[in-house]
């Protein structure tokens, strides 16, 4: 097994006729993934890579039968994807684009709330890099030769710093389960915790690599879960040890930022809940495999 | 994006909040003339610089006469102003505010923040107003108020008015108080702010309240949709490097370190940086060339870290997802072709298209120091900088570039 997407999982594109988009449709074909149409308005009845092209998701979505979508659309539109793709029934969205200004994304997350838990969709991102469960199914940008299927959980929010995790992983002979980038916004769809809530659910994944960075306090949320909840291994790397502090206008910002968003902070609540921390971003794929053999 | 202090005035103003008469000032004697224009017989002369902690640093003069205006004019245009909050390089005045002195009963402090946490526009208010709020929100935090404001309705009148009552704002004056609360939270949401802060906001002994200072950040992402705003920029304000970087699609915060470092992605800069200085080495910069990033993107991103004469060695760390390493290095091949490199350079590719990549350098005959791993680009380009002969900025000879 692995989490979000597996081998049957249908997918759209949204944003399928751009150059980026359809760069993209063509890695994740040849990768495996049931990619069943794509979404460009006004352009219904062109095909990309042998995708036929939709006007709406709701049409792209009759025609497919289609669950889940990646959205590859410029910042100015991206929002009004997501919050389409929303209304139209997928039931989760990865958002690649970088730039959606951060009071559509309160739009976004806002306009989420008004269905039932089993009628919601689980949005990843935006600006991140998406999901791969190796072997199966590739939903995101990633370069899928790097991840080799296994049994470890990856969830990271910097995009390429996943990547560099899953190699070093693979150069030891460490599979993954699924990879998943959740993005390096103020504001994003999935949390650390919501992701290594679907890991400590997934009876295929032994333990998880969470991959963190300064600023914003999900890896502190993290932590209370991992203390709470987590009845598997967590190995964790936070990037910007030697990040300068950031100089900023006014005190607003300073005055909600609470303890723990600098990497030495998070460094420690994660070690305190019993996370092991990688000393250093060469070793992480060490660690790990001191983990777990 | 940051603004200036009178900018955040007049837009403010439009919303509904009290701003005491004010003129703005390129030289002294327009300062003095502004004076006069303001009327009254005491003023305050404040430098335009975007930081904060001005009136520490002596930014912020009371003055008496217009002679005294004219002087403290004289005194701030063309200082660089270091400030507790501007960094070690300070920033150069260029324009001052001449306004009319407003007594103050009362301070208070009034901001508004992005809040990633709940998602939200998050209210913050303190009675204790003036340049000891971050100290108070350190010591007792109980006692700083906070509101959220719901994105669907905007902010509500009676959260406002809740707000004044706790700043325990005299009767007489909470309508007034409101009406700037949700003035500037309109502000905020119409203009696509990032923050907004009014410290302090005080109420006088008879002309009911003001804002006395005001800052105003706006979200970079949503400046294609507020040309009005993108064109407050002032580049004088703005690290020459780093606004370059930022008009030519990427990040760059230049460091004190001696290695130059040309990287995709955040998370990956940082852990690059780490690394180097695990390896015992010091970072001249952090540089994103970011996503889908083009070889002519590329080539301008040495360029820029070059600029730095301080650098010894540079590395390239690309891990291609949405970027294509054909295209990497297609750009570092265009770079050392417009201007030979005089240091080492270090380039670790993986990820998409890195066959093509590598060949393309191979192929390009470049004096290339190839690494596979992070480690083994660390160690090389700490390597490559200790051994370097200090030639920078030197004329290159193009014979020897393509050795």
């Amino acid at each position: 097994m692995s989490i979000l997407v597996d081998t049957d999982t249908r997918v759209i594109v949204q944003g399928i006729t751009g150059k980026i988009g359809q760069f993209h449709c063509e890695q994740m074909l040849t990768y495996g993934t049931q990619v069943v149409a794509g979404v460009s308005p006004g352009r219904a009845g062109e095909s990309v890579h042998g995708v036929p092209v939709f006007n709406t998701v709701t049409e792209a979505l009759e025609n497919s039968g289609a669950i889940a979508s990646i959205v590859i659309v410029p910042p100015p539109f991206a929002a009004d994807a997501i919050m389409e793709a929303a209304e139209a029934g997928i039931r989760l969205a990865v958002s690649i684009t970088d730039g959606i200004p951060a009071q559509d994304m309160i739009r976004v997350k806002r306009y989420m709330l008004r269905y039932r838990e089993d009628q919601s969709m689980r949005l990843l991102g935006p600006n991140c890099a998406g999901v791969i469960s190796p072997g199966k199914s590739l939903l995101g940008i990633m370069p899928g030769e790097i991840y080799t299927e296994g049994s470890v959980g990856l969830v990271s929010r910097s995009g390429t710093l996943g990547y560099e995790a899953a190699a070093q992983l693979q150069t030891l002979g460490i599979g993954i389960s699924s990879s998943v980038g959740i993005g390096g916004d103020p504001i994003v769809g999935s949390t650390f915790v919501d992701i290594l809530k679907l890991f400590n659910d997934d009876p295929e994944t032994q333990a998880v690599v969470m991959v963190g960075e300064i600023g914003g306090s999900q890896e502190a949320e993290a932590a209370s879960y991992i203390r709470e909840h987590m009845n598997k291994p967590v190995i964790a790397y936070v990037a910007g040890l030697s990040a300068p502090h950031r100089k900023a206008m006014g005190h607003a910002g300073a005055i909600i930022s609470a303890f723990g968003e600098s990497a030495d902070e998070k460094v420690e609540v994660l070690r305190e809940v019993g996370a092991v921390i990688v000393p250093g971003p060469s070793e992480i794929g060490s660690t790990v495999a001191g983990i777990i053999n | 994006m940051d603004i200036h202090e009178y900018q955040a005035k007049e837009i403010l103003r439009e919303f509904g909040v009290k701003i005491p008469r004010g003129g703005l000032a390129y030289s002294p004697e327009q300062a003095a003339y502004r004076a006069r224009e303001v009327g009254g017989s005491r003023w305050v002369v404040k430098a335009q610089v975007h930081t904060g902690g001005r009136k520490k640093a002596n930014g912020v003069i009371l003055c008496n006469s217009e002679n005294e205006v004219y002087d403290a004019a004289e005194y701030l245009l063309g200082r660089r102003l270091v400030t507790d909050q501007s960094g070690p390089a300070g920033k150069v005045v260029f324009r001052v505010y001449v306004e009319a002195m407003v007594t103050a009963l009362h301070e208070f402090y009034i901001g508004f923040v992005l809040d990633r946490k709940v998602e939200r526009i998050m209210v913050v208010a303190s009675e204790a107003g003036g340049i000891e709020i971050q100290e108070i929100a350190s010591r007792r935090p109980d006692s700083i108020i906070r509101t959220i404001v719901e994105p669907a309705v905007g902010m509500q009148a009676f959260q406002a008015r809740e707000i004044a009552f706790k700043l325990n704002i005299a009767p007489r004056y909470v309508n007034e108080a409101i009406e700037t609360i949700l003035g500037c939270c309109k502000a905020f949401e119409q203009l696509d702010a990032t923050m907004v802060e009014i410290n302090p906001l005080v109420v006088t002994d008879d002309a009911g309240i003001f804002a006395l200072d005001a800052k105003m950040t706006f979200d970079d992402n949503a400046l294609f949709r507020r040309p009005e705003i993108a064109e407050l920029r002032d580049k004088s304000q703005e690290d020459q490097h780093e606004s370059r970087a930022a008009d030519r699609g990427m990040k760059y915060v230049r460091l004190d370190g001696d290695i130059g470092c040309i990287v995709n992605g955040g998370g990956l800069a940082m852990a690059t940086l780490d690394s180097i200085q695990l390896a015992g080495g010091n970072p001249a910069n952090f540089l994103d060339i970011g996503g889908g990033a083009s070889p002519e993107r590329v080539a301008k991103s040495f360029r820029l870290v070059m600029a730095d004469e301080n650098i010894k060695a540079v590395l390239v760390n690309v891990f291609a997802g949405i970027n294509r390493c054909d295209w990497i290095a297609q750009g570092i091949i265009l770079a050392l072709e417009r201007e030979p490199m005089d240091v080492p350079l270090v380039v670790r590719l993986a990820g998409t298209r890195v066959d093509e990549g590598r060949k393309l350098l191979a192929k390009s005959g470049l004096p290339v120091i190839r690494a596979n791993t992070l480690t083994e680009s660390a160690t090389r380009v700490v390597a490559a900088a200790s051994a370097s002969k200090y030639v920078h900025l030197k004329p290159a000879n193009k014979s020897s570039a393509s050795a």
